[in-house]
Order: C-alpha cells, then sequence, then structure tokens
C-alpha cells in the first residue's frame, strides 16, 4: 500500500514536471553587457532618443546616469532636450489622455519593465525586450501597420525602423486541418506567409503527405539591408543593457558587496562554531 | 517597611531586583532554565523564527518612513526606496526576502514539532499560541503583499477578499466591507496598511510572548520525546538539561550564523529568487482594468491555494461522500449521545456540500486547512512522542504527508490544468485525510521502546 502511494507520488511528481514546460515564442538570449559602460551609454542614448519620447521612466533621474559614467555636464548637453534640469526625473511627454487615443493604451513606464519582464524558471526581462525590439515586421492589416512576433497586436509602432532597414518575414506553419465539414482531421498541410518589406502578404498552401511530425511554427526574417540589420542588432542589445541596468541601477554594486558580506559570515560562521564547540566539549 | 523584599544581589542590580524581577527572570528564562542536552538541527528554526521578527520589524521600521501609503504613489515609493533612500535597496531586500524566509523558518519549525511530537500534552498551548503565529503571519504576508502596489499585489488581494463573497448570504456585503470599496482600491491599500504595520504585529507580539512563556512553563520537548523533569539530581536540575545560556545561546548563535549566509546570499545575489520572493508581474503598477493571465500567491501560500482551487463542484460530491461514510463509522463506534449527534452534524456538512456553492467550500477548504492544526493535540493518539519511535510505516506517512505538501506548493504556482486539478484534489484528500483519520493510524502498529534517558553523543 505505502510503495503504491509513493509510485503513486512519484509518478505525480513526474508528470507535473513535464506538463509545466509548455511553449511559447521562443526568446532569444541578450548578451550580457551589464558590465560595459560604453554599451550602456549607448543605450541610453538610444532610450532618451528614441523611447523617451512616448514612455517615461519615472523612477529614474537624468543624474542617476553617473553611475554609467556620463557627467552632468554631458547629461545637460547631449541627453536633455526640453527645460529638464540633470536632477529631474526622465518624463516623457505623452499624456494619458493621448496615449490611449493614439495608441489605444497608455505607453508603459519604462523604469522597471526589464524586471516585469522576467518569467519565472525562465527567460529573463533582457531577453524579452532583446526580442522584441527585433523581431517587428511590417503588416497592413494592422492599426499601426506593425505587429511583432515577441509580443503580437502590440500597440507600438516600430520606432527604431529606420535604425533596423527593411525585412521580409516569412512564417511556415505546420499543421493539421479539418476535413470539409468540421468533424476529424483530414491531413497535414504546411501554411507558408511572407509579409514583404511594405507589409503585403502573400500565403500558400500546400498539402503533406505521409507527414509523421510534428505541429511547428517557424520564422524566418529576411533583412534588405544586412549591415543596417546587424548594426541594429548592436545598438538593441545595448538598449537592452541600459534598461536592465536601469531597472535596478544598484545591482552591479549590490553583487560587489554582497562577496564581502559573505567572506565576512563566513568567518563570523567559524568563530561561532569553534565558540559553540568551546561550550558544548564538556557537557557529557 | 511593608512589601519590603530581600534579594541576594547588592548594589544597583539589588536595587532593580528590589522592583522588578530582574535576577529571577534572568535565572528562570535563560541562566536557570534547563533545555535537553540532546537538540539536533531541527531546534535552530524557533530561535531563527525570533531573529526573522525582530529583523522584519526592524526592516518594516526604516521601510514606513519612507513608503507612501496611497494608490497613487505607493508603486513609485518603494521604487523610491529602491534607488534613492540610502540603503534602501538593502533593507526593502531584507523585508522582502525576511517575509519568505520567515515562512521558511516557521515551516521547519512545524516540521520539527510535527515529528518529534512538541504538541502532546503537557505542550498543547505551547502548539495552539504557535499555530496562532502561523495564522498572524500569514495575515500580515497577505496584508503587507499589497502595500507595494503592483499587478500581483492588487489581483492577489483582490482573488483573496472576492473569497469573502462565497460565504452565503453575508457574502457580498462582508468583501465590500473589508475593501472599503467595490474593487481593491486606495481605502483597501489604506487599512491593510494599518492592519500589516499595527494591529497584527501587536497580537503577533502577545502570540510570541505567549508562545516562549508556555514553553518555559512546561520545557522544551526533544528529538526523543523523552521528559527529561522525570530524572534530576540532588538539587533539583534535569540529569538531561543543560542551562539555555550560555551552551544554547552559543548554540543560537552559530545557527543564526548559518542563517545569515544563506539569507544574505539570497538579498545580494538573487532578491527576486527566480520570480518566487519578489514576482516578476508585481514590478508591473497595479491596474485594475488590466487582468494579469495568471495570478499565483507568493509561494508559502501556494499550497493552501491549491486546495481551494481543488476545491470544484465535482470535488464537493467526493468530500460529502466522505462526510457520509465517516458519519456511518461514527454511529457504529460511538455510544450514548456521540452515537447520534456526531453522525447528524456530519450528514448535515454533507447535505450543505452539495446546497452551497463549491467555492465557499473551497475557501472552507483553504481555511480548514490551517484550523485543523489547532486540533493536532486532540489528533494524535500514538502511544510515543517522537518519530524516533514509531513504526516504520508511520514515517512513510509523514514523508508522504510532507511531499504532498510540496506537490500542492508547486500546484499552487502554475496555472491551473484538468491533470494537475486532478492531482490538486488527490493532495487535498492526502492533506485532510492525514489529519482526519490520525486518531485510527496514529495508534497502530509495533511502537519501540522509548529510552528512559534522552540520546546523546558527546561533541
Amino acid at each position: 500500500m505505502i510503495k503504491k502511494l509513493l509510485c503513486a507520488l512519484a509518478l505525480l511528481i513526474t508528470c507535473t514536471g513535464a506538463i509545466a514546460s509548455g511553449g511559447e515564442f521562443a526568446l532569444d538570449r541578450a548578451p550580457n553587457r551589464i558590465n560595459e559602460l560604453t554599451s550602456l551609454q549607448n543605450g541610453a542614448k538610444l532610450f532618451v532618443n528614441y523611447c523617451l519620447n512616448c514612455h517615461s521612466a519615472a523612477s529614474m533621474r537624468y543624474n542617476k546616469l553617473n553611475d554609467i559614467g556620463l557627467t552632468d555636464e554631458q547629461i545637460r548637453t547631449s541627453l536633455l532636450f526640453t527645460g529638464d534640469k540633470v536632477g529631474d526625473l526622465m518624463m516623457g511627454s505623452v499624456s494619458v489622455k493621448d496615449g490611449k487615443r493614439w495608441f489605444g493604451v497608455m505607453p508603459p513606464d519604462l523604469s522597471v519593465i526589464a524586471r516585469a519582464k522576467s518569467a519565472n524558471a525562465g527567460p529573463t526581462g533582457s531577453d524579452y525586450i532583446y526580442t522584441y525590439l527585433r523581431t517587428f515586421y511590417r503588416d497592413t492589416s494592422k492599426p499601426t501597420g506593425w505587429d511583432n512576433l515577441a509580443y503580437p497586436a502590440a500597440a507600438m509602432p516600430h520606432v527604431l525602423y529606420e535604425r533596423q532597414g527593411p525585412r521580409e518575414l516569412t512564417t511556415i506553419v505546420t499543421h493539421e486541418h479539418e476535413a470539409p465539414g468540421g468533424k476529424g482531421h483530414a491531413g497535414w498541410e504546411r501554411v507558408t506567409t511572407t509579409y514583404d518589406a511594405l507589409g503585403y502578404a502573400s500565403s500558400k498552401t500546400e498539402k503533406l503527405e505521409n507527414y509523421h511530425g510534428k505541429a511547428s511554427t517557424e520564422h524566418k526574417f529576411k533583412a534588405l539591408d544586412a549591415t543596417r540589420t546587424s548594426a541594429y542588432d548592436n545598438d538593441v542589445a545595448d538598449l537592452t543593457a541600459f534598461m536592465t541596468w536601469m531597472s535596478e541601477p544598484v545591482q552591479q554594486k549590490r553583487k560587489q558587496i554582497g562577496v564581502w558580506v559573505l567572506l565576512f559570515l563566513g568567518l563570523f560562521f567559524v568563530v561561532a562554531w569553534r565558540l559553540n564547540a568551546s561550550f558544548w566539549k564538556h557537557v557529557k | 517597611m511593608a512589601g519590603h523584599k530581600t534579594v541576594e544581589t547588592t548594589g544597583l542590580l539589588g536595587w532593580i531586583d528590589q522592583r522588578f524581577p530582574l535576577t529571577s527572570s534572568y535565572k528562570a528564562h535563560l541562566s536557570e532554565y534547563y533545555a535537553p542536552k540532546n537538540f539536533n538541527f531541527w531546534y535552530f528554526f524557533g530561535s531563527l523564527a525570533l531573529f526573522v521578527l525582530v529583523l522584519q520589524i526592524v526592516t518594516g521600521i526604516f521601510l514606513v518612513m519612507h513608503y507612501k501609503p496611497d494608490a497613487q504613489f505607493a508603486f513609485q515609493s518603494v521604487e523610491y526606496i529602491m534607488r534613492e533612500v540610502p540603503g534602501g535597496w538593502f533593507i526593502r531586500y531584507m523585508h522582502s526576502t525576511g517575509a519568505s524566509m520567515f515562512f521558511v523558518v516557521v515551516y521547519l519549525h512545524m516540521v520539527r514539532a510535527l515529528i518529534y511530537g512538541s504538541y502532546r500534552k503537557p505542550r498543547e498551548l505551547v502548539w495552539i499560541f504557535g499555530v496562532g503565529i502561523f495564522l498572524c503571519l500569514m495575515g500580515e504576508a497577505f496584508f503587507g503583499y499589497l502595500l507595494p502596489w503592483g499587478q500581483m499585489s492588487f489581483w492577489g488581494a483582490q482573488v483573496i477578499v472576492n473569497l469573502f463573497s462565497a460565504i452565503p448570504f453575508i457574502g457580498p456585503e462582508l468583501s465590500i466591507w473589508i475593501r472599503g470599496d467595490y474593487v481593491v482600491s486606495d481605502a483597501t491599500l489604506n487599512r491593510f496598511f494599518a492592519f500589516h504595520v499595527i494591529a497584527i504585529p501587536l497580537v503577533l507580539l502577545g502570540l510570541v510572548a505567549a508562545h516562549v512563556i508556555a514553553l518555559h512553563e512546561v520545557g522544551s520537548n526533544n528529538p526523543d520525546g523523552v521528559d527529561i523533569k522525570a530524572k534530576k539530581d540532588k538539587l533539583g536540575r534535569p540529569l538531561d538539561g543543560i542551562p539555555f545560556h550560555p551552551f544554547y545561546t552559543v548554540h543560537d548563535i552559530m545557527g543564526v550564523a548559518g542563517f545569515l549566509i544563506i539569507f544574505m546570499a539570497i538579498i545580494f545575489f538573487a532578491p527576486e529568487m527566480g520570480g518566487y520572493f519578489l514576482e516578476f508581474n508585481n514590478f508591473i503598477p497595479a491596474d485594475p482594468l488590466k487582468t494579469p493571465l495568471h495570478i499565483a500567491p507568493v509561494w508559502y501560500f501556494t499550497p493552501f491555494y491549491s486546495m481551494l482551487r481543488a476545491t470544484t463542484d465535482d470535488f464537493t460530491w467526493v468530500l460529502a461522500g466522505a462526510a457520509v461514510l465517516g458519519a456511518i463509522v461514527m454511529f457504529l463506534r460511538n455510544k450514548g449521545l456521540l452515537k447520534l449527534l456526531v453522525p447528524v452534524v456530519l450528514l448535515g456538512v454533507a447535505v450543505l456540500l452539495r446546497l452551497i456553492d463549491a467555492k465557499f467550500w473551497g475557501v472552507v477548504a483553504m481555511g480548514g486547512a490551517v484550523v485543523l492544526l489547532f486540533f493536532l493535540p486532540w489528533l494524535d493518539y500514538c502511544p510515543v512522542k517522537s518519530i524516533r519511535y514509531r513504526p516504520g510505516w508511520h514515517k512513510t506517512l509523514y514523508g508522504i504527508f510532507f511531499a504532498n505538501f510540496v506537490v500542492l506548493g508547486y500546484l499552487g504556482t502554475q496555472a491551473p490544468t484538468d491533470l494537475f486539478n486532478l492531482i490538486s484534489q488527490i493532495g487535498t484528500l492526502i492533506y485532510l485525510g492525514f489529519f482526519f483519520l490520525m486518531p485510527v493510524w496514529s495508534r497502530l502498529g509495533t511502537f519501540k521502546p522509548v529510552p528512559d534517558r534522552v540520546t546523546f553523543h558527546a561533541h
């Protein structure tokens, strides 16, 4: 009886593990550039130039950028376009009302977005940002003319389009299709949809005979200006690093202090352990 | 002089001792409080719980200095603490990690009580105060979780307060009364703040004092479940006892040092603990118009949350069936008034299980799972206290119970599926069955002889 229960329990645990690994759109891994000041500074420049018009980073002050090596003077001359002071918060210029009217939703504050977009035991928010900004494609059927693979039906248009250059997207979906009349499945088919650089979609469907694989979805981008697109990938990596840093500016310092704290505690533990032993050695 | 007290101490201490039981309290609770000398690893968690409690209060005080309990500013003020208050991030991480570690420590403390029978006579009140502390802690965690005003704060509170609306007749009004509004709002935030920083901590401190006083009245249990007061030396000191101070104070300092290594490692290197200590969704400000796809409570509530979700309409059939079965057994086994009373009550419960909405019974299952713990001292009929002298299959049963609790906890963090729900239902039955059938199984089997003295190996 007990053995049966234990077996059942073991089975339950393995089952739950197996089901937990479901699939969404697979995110690319963001390069780790959190320690590279030039990347962070480039990211800051891109952030202020492109993101900060509609989005805010209401928890960030401009002079917090001192931490990534920018002087107040540099901030004032290169990053402050309005009458802001270096001690001001990074506020966007879109009001809630306008945001709703223009995009259907207020562009969210980005101060901690890199933390918010992380997943439990999954990809980090940095991976999300890095992927999101690189998976826009033109689609004329959408209100903004753009859509996104990492965040379908995104309200945001591809603001950085000029930097990325034109691209084509080919989506290949392999799935079981239903028989005419809606009952049962008739077989497998592969649908290939191509969005050209202007966002016009063309689609072709082919029947698959003797297909024994699984259902799958595949996306392929084709850059029409490869130099520009690869420079853009590099820029997005910098921007992602900046937004990751911005979500918790203290994170690098935190880890540095942590090493010393743990070294001290290790020492303290040894002292406490020996102290305890010296008291207890006489206890019989 | 009337009421003049003669004391052994002189000088300032003598002056104090004549007016306040300082020396005698010090002796009674520390230097001459005899604790069994065979405490093992499990006995660190009591003092650690006290340590974390102090940590939470102290860090909490500093957080309150900078936090704004206002729906407009709450979220921003937390980020303000994280970025602009000097050392604020450290204080905040200590408090957020402390909340989770409090539950880690308290759960382990409870496991200790379960396996060594620390709730058995004469320690019933120690246990009851302890369960009271656990309840307060859950309240404290629940109210506190709303304060950062993130998406999970908001929707977690929304879900839990909505549960009260499942109570028949008074439910809907009750939940509005709790919130102070029709949805969780600024009014809710303010009252939860009051509960979190004043009401619950006051009760909590009172209960902790009662827990320790009751413990020192009857003395600590030990891994052998042997009464050390049964064997004393000529001076009346327990042979297997040892003064709490200095022996267990130095021991507990070592425990605190070990705990701090883990605690600080989390704070400095993984403060979010992969989204389990600080949920990622909670970095999005509360938005009453945008329901998150998946609302999960923080990990320490998830075993109970699983039991809540497991109680579906179908499942109340199972529970009603169990109640009917219980009624039949009670009718056959009891004598006198109980022969009729208990079965009638159980049959009534069985009928109500089908009459009232399953959502209500989910709430009852979740609450009942905790309340059940209060009755533990009167459910256990085992002739021995400690698991060391129980039959082997008892140990397996405890193992299943603990593993089941962990599985329920895991399921509570996951989005519901049919299979998960079925497992949660089985898990709920295992949890409830463990306690409800304890009067039966706890006396069965061959028990090992309990020694007169504790098992102790010199260090």
